[in-house]
């Protein structure tokens, strides 16, 4: 357990999954178990990270992932603050770069970035001095999203490799959807993507998944169920006719739920829309069951990101 | 006691499926074709049968119109199940696909179900349906055609509306593989159709109609047919009209995108100078083209670029067709002349019998997928029995359809449908 603290992370920035290899992958898993076990303790404070100063730059609205992120910053001791960009000058007409640069120039250790456009985070990293996290930019990655997920399949099934995975859902807008199949593919799980085909990317097939269009196939024998959120913006019969209909084919209910392993393991990275995408019987089953393991490993996989990526700095 | 089994003799027998064109008999029992062929003769039928004489008559399976709005719920003055299922009757046709532009339009799966119950209840002939494609027609938002799949619709459609938006159109063709059913579509640009009435050329420019290029349809033809190669769906032009499209479907063909074409026998039989002293009865949708357009489909009917004949029976009501030409709605009725107005294509030997009848049997029905249009053992009796070279006047007044708007009324025509069997029992008889 020792030389977890001493092992040195390979990249200065953790923009995206798909460029992580699987002992990279295992290092930030195993460093995060021991922070798991940490939050549970009384006295959650460590201060690994005292003096230093972490700035969450979020300019799309999270109230989850940005709360985890502060949680995860000040249980290792660092300052925190955040920004959003309702109450930054961004508003007024400052361009990303410009934001980045003034809040370089007050040397933060850490920016944790997210946005709605794609690639915002790595144009970002290449004006900053400072290690950036992508917390999520617009369809393409969001990186501890994934890793807190393997979290939660590691704890429950004790391994990644071999488990047959349905991300079942809106793919073709999802950044979850695109981390969780890089992740799961490089630590050599079986990737399936379930849904209409007006979400799924046309040649979704690139990306290393088996592409269904019917639950009842999507979901033979799969060992983790991992539903995506359908946005309203989706739903206006633009990408699926109505609710009912997607319900209907798509959104998981006990039936369709049947042809799983019968241990299946059921996630959502949440909000759950309920009676969309999953029917409120499971919901209720699920608030008790995966959600909150996948939000307390939320804080813990960020606290090891933040310690992998500033372990570099103290030289 | 068995059930009796009655047979029709002496008949010309007539099936596209098998190629089969040959003198002999036909056995019905329990409403199914028990057998056929040429070994069935007046002295080798079974004991207690009955039977009858069909003369030397045409004896083929019964049409698959593709087309026809049967306007119930909604439009019950134009036309209901009951009266649409006299017309077909007495135009050969034993299947119909009913459109979903009724009022309320057939985007709800109950609405499925209800037009199936009422069919069954009061049509004389079998019909199946095809579900909207847009909800309520409106062009702008995707049906719930998941839902109106499993509730047996056998294609989507929007009748004679196109979908303009092209993202629409693109989403609706991807989400339709889910299905497996065809889409059916009426190739017409709409922003360049716009208002007119009439095809763009001589005729029009002289009348002073508004008119639409003959090239709305190609585009609307070429755009859809690169959404179906992108997509991957199955998609049927409903009534081609113009050389230019055809050539168009032929080249997709060629190259093994899943398109298929249908036409009218108004689009292969008449052109525009049918319109005459602005003639209503021809307006339609699309609009009869000049003299060219109308020989390029009678080649494409030759060259198997298009593969289905249907009516395209749209009733309206004399009110709405008693106007200036261009406030009259388009549309004609065409289920009893679908079958003699295309007997012309053969006696003009533009086309074989078999393969004339091809277009209106087994075509229809693989496009639709059902189990019609031709002659098997223990498929259902459904039969017309036609006189090829009866001559006739037709009288639009005497049309059985409740409304009478036919292009081809005073045309004469040769060939008559005599009889036809829906499921063995007799519902036409002339």
């Amino acid at each position: 357990m020792a030389h977890l603290n001493k092992t040195r992370f390979a990249h200065r920035h953790l923009l995206d999954i798909a460029r992580l290899n699987a002992a990279e992958i295992t290092l930030l898993l195993d460093v995060a178990d021991g922070y798991a076990d940490k939050s549970r303790a009384r006295d959650k404070k460590l201060s690994l990270l005292h003096g230093r100063t972490q700035i969450n730059l979020f300019f799309e609205n999270s109230t989850r992932t940005l709360t985890s992120f502060e949680l995860a910053g000040k249980r290792l001791g660092a300052d925190v603050i955040n920004m959003s960009v309702g109450s930054s000058s961004v508003k007024k007409g400052e361009t990303l770069i410009d934001t980045a640069m003034t809040l370089n120039a007050m040397h933060p250790d850490v920016l944790v970035i997210r946005h709605s456009d794609s690639g915002a985070p790595h144009l970002l990293s290449q004006k900053v001095d400072c290690a950036v996290i992508n917390a999520g930019d617009g369809s393409h990655e969001h990186p501890t999203q994934a890793l807190l997920d393997a979290q939660t399949i590691r704890n429950r099934k004790g391994r990644l490799q071999g488990l047959i995975v349905a991300i079942c859902g809106d793919i073709l807008h999802s950044r979850v959807a695109r981390s969780n199949i890089a992740l799961l593919n490089i630590m050599g799980a079986r990737v399936r993507v379930v849904g209409p085909t007006t979400l799924i990317p046309s040649n979704a097939k690139m990306l290393g998944v088996e592409v269904y269009h019917s639950m009842h196939e999507g979901l033979k024998d799969a060992d983790i169920v991992m539903m995506l959120r359908l946005q309203t913006e989706r739903m206006q019969g633009a990408f699926v006719p109505s609710v009912r209909e997607y319900f209907h084919f798509f959104g998981l209910d006990q039936k369709k739920l049947a042809v799983a392993k019968p241990d299946a393991l059921i996630m959502h990275p949440g909000p759950m829309n309920r009676g969309v995408e999953i029917d409120s019987e499971i919901a209720d089953d699920l608030n008790i069951s995966a959600i909150s393991e996948q939000v307390e490993m939320g804080v813990a996989v960020r606290m090891a990101c933040l310690d992998l990526l500033t372990r570099g700095d103290a030289e | 006691m068995t059930s009796p089994v009655h047979a029709l003799l002496n008949a010309r027998l007539l099936d596209p499926a098998t190629k089969t064109d040959t003198v002999g008999g036909l056995l019905i029992k329990d409403g199914q074709i028990l057998d056929w062929g040429t070994h069935i003769k007046a002295d080798a039928i079974p004991d207690g049968a009955s039977s009858e004489d069909c003369r030397g008559h045409c004896l083929s399976p019964g049409l698959v119109d593709a087309h026809a709005y049967l306007c119930e719920p909604g439009k019950g003055h134009r036309e209901t199940m009951a009266t649409a299922g006299l017309a077909a009757a007495a135009g050969g046709v034993t299947t119909i696909n009913a459109f979903p532009a009724t009022e309320p339009v057939i985007d709800d799966p109950s609405l499925v179900d209800y037009v199936s119950r009422r069919a069954r209840a009061t049509c004389s002939v079998n019909v199946c349906i095809t579900g909207a494609l847009s909800k309520g027609l409106n062009g702008t938002e995707m049906a719930e055609l998941g839902l109106l799949a499993e509730a047996g619709v056998v294609a989507f459609s929007d009748g004679q509306k196109a979908i303009g938006d092209i993202n629409l159109m693109r989403r609706v063709l991807a989400y339709s593989t889910m299905f497996d059913l065809p889409i059916i579509v009426h190739a017409e640009e709409p922003n360049l159709a716009g208002s007119g009435v009439m095809t763009g050329g001589r005729t029009a420019t002289f009348m002073g109609l508004k008119s639409i290029p003959s090239c709305a349809e190609a585009i609307m033809v070429e755009r859809d047919i690169r959404l179906t190669a992108m997509t991957g769906a199955r998609w049927h032009a409903a009534h081609l009209s113009t050389a230019d499209a055809l050539n168009s479907i032929r080249r997709a063909k060629s190259e093994q995108i899943q398109v298929t074409a249908g036409t009218a026998p108004h689009y292969h039989a008449l052109n525009d100078m049918e319109v005459g002293e602005y003639r209503t009865f021809a307006r339609v949708s699309p609009p009869l083209r000049e003299e060219s357009d109308r020989m390029a489909v009678v080649e494409a009917l030759k060259d198997g670029t298009i593969d289905v004949i249907s009516s395209q029976h749209l009733p309206q009501s004399a009110d709405s067709k008693r106007l200036p030409f261009a406030q009259a709605k388009p549309g004609v009725v065409g289920l009893e002349t679908l079958l003699p107005v295309s007997l012309r294509l053969y006696h003009n030997q533009e086309l074989g019998l078999l393969d004339l009848l091809h277009t209106m049997t087994v075509a229809p029905a693989k496009l639709l997928g059902l189990n019609a249009g031709r002659l098997e053992k223990g498929n259902a009796a459904d039969l017309c029995l036609f006189d090829l070279e009866k001559p006739w006047k037709v009288d639009g007044t005497l049309l059985k359809s409740k409304s009478k708007n036919t292009a081809f009324d005073g045309h004469l025509l040769q060939g008559r449908v005599l009889k036809t069997f829906v499921r063995g029992t007799p519902v036409f008889e002339v």
